[in-house]
């Protein structure tokens, strides 16, 4: 019997369009990427239609998590040129009497996410590297009327940078009261307007559609 | 074949193979499906949006009139559990709370809140609506800046549309809160105010959903 001889040549496929291809991609990409931040909680923030960019710099962000923990961010990450960031947890410290170190503070100055440590483990927290043992730490900053240090870091970041404007990034989950007491504590500094963090969702309503 | 080396043999001349170079590109494939998909995982790709809202000052002082007004616009929408909205229109006072009115139940979709704000708010979204339409049809050539100064204009001077006082049961969460407002710009209410819920309205919720009601306060 004649065997059917395959012909044994390797299908050779140009790859060269595919490399073109993704390259174009990659450079895309690489031009309009900004690095997406680390949260230590994750957040899903609600949708709402505004189309405001969040500020870059000037901020303080509230990062609300569902298990009703509040964590705290000044400039959203690392420190710009005006280093606020030293000098808040300088004020901070002197406040509960612990001397911060010049290292410790510069490590602070470099975090590059929110924290959620109350202060009295932040010496603590800022001599740990590992970053799965520093989120063993970050049980929220306390705001309880007996121990508000959330209401203390408002007033010393806004003393140290009196541009600051308030952020919220709260997760859709985070129950009414945790919302209410941070307001709240934000009122009483003095603190009357607030940025919600949100994603767009755009919603455009016809008002014919509705008259029907 | 055998003609070909025999040729060669012949020439004497060893001629270099005309090979066209072919590079393989499966390497260099490789590695920029894995630089995309690194970028695509580490990359935000829509930049997170602010949504700006005003309280008012905290009221320290405890003998200062609240502020006046008129109960035929006022519009109370309570928050409730489980994404579910209530609103009753005008005013309650605490004296009567033996009397509560009903509340009406309504939902976060397109048909509930939305339609019974924008039934209330016709006049004012009709005129905003106009003046967008104006804006994009190119009738009216202005800035954007005196775009957005003129809705609020039109906005402060509306004095028919309703005004909103939005409160929250404590079950309510933030995603709710985020919510409302975001109808509130959406269809374009001009007076709207986050405020305490008092405890009568507290009771009108629990009532209204069958949950044990908390231990209200001495009535103040």
């Amino acid at each position: 019997m004649p065997k059917i001889k395959l012909p044994t040549k390797s299908p050779h496929v140009d790859m060269t369009p595919m490399v073109d291809l993704f390259s174009v991609v990659l450079t895309f990409m690489m031009l309009t990427a900004t690095m997406r931040q680390t949260e230590p909680a994750p957040v899903d923030t609600p949708f709402s239609i505004s189309e405001k960019n969040t500020p870059n710099f000037n901020t303080m962000t509230l990062l609300l998590s569902k298990d009703d923990r509040v964590y705290l961010n000044f400039d959203n990450g690392e420190d710009t040129t005006l280093k606020f960031r030293p000098k808040i947890l300088a004020e901070m410290g002197k406040r509960y009497n612990i001397e911060f170190t010049e290292g410790e503070l510069k490590e602070f100055e470099k975090y590059p996410t929110s924290m959620g440590v109350p202060i009295l483990k932040m010496k603590e927290f800022l001599a740990i590297k590992d970053v799965k043992q520093r989120t063993v730490l970050e049980t929220g900053i306390p705001i309880d009327s007996t121990d508000n240090q959330l209401a203390d870091w408002i007033l010393f970041t806004r003393q140290v940078n009196p541009n600051v404007q308030a952020c919220i990034k709260g997760d859709s989950k985070t129950s009414y009261p945790l919302v209410k007491r941070v307001l709240d504590i934000m009122q009483e500094k003095n603190v009357k307007q607030f940025n919600l963090v949100t994603n767009l969702d755009a919603v455009k309503i016809n008002l014919a559609e509705i008259q029907k | 074949m055998a003609e070909i080396i025999q040729e060669e043999k012949a020439g004497g001349k060893k001629k270099a193979k005309k090979h066209a170079p072919h590079i393989d590109m499966t390497p260099m494939v490789d590695l920029m499906c894995l630089l995309i998909t690194f970028f695509m995982l580490t990359t935000a790709f829509s930049k997170p949006k602010i949504m700006e809202i005003v309280l008012p000052e905290k009221q320290t002082d405890p003998n200062a009139e609240p502020p006046k007004i008129p109960g035929s616009r006022t519009l109370n929408i309570v928050l409730g559990p489980d994404n579910k909205i209530y609103w009753y229109p005008g005013v309650v006072k605490p004296e009567d709370y033996n009397s509560l009115p009903p509340l009406f139940e309504t939902d976060f979709s397109a048909s509930g809140v939305r339609k019974m704000l924008l039934e209330r708010n016709r006049a004012l979204f009709k005129k905003i609506d106009d003046f967008n339409n104006l804006v994009i049809t190119g009738k009216l050539v202005i800035s954007q800046d005196s775009v957005k100064g003129s809705i609020r204009q039109l906005k402060k001077d509306d004095d028919t549309g309703p005004i909103v006082l939005i409160k929250a049961y404590k079950k309510a969460n933030y995603g709710n809160v985020v919510d409302i407002l975001d109808e509130m710009n959406i269809c374009g209410v001009a007076h709207y105010m986050l405020v305490d819920i008092t405890w009568y309205e507290e009771k009108m919720v629990e009532t209204a959903t069958g949950i044990a009601p908390t231990p209200t306060p001495a009535k103040k």
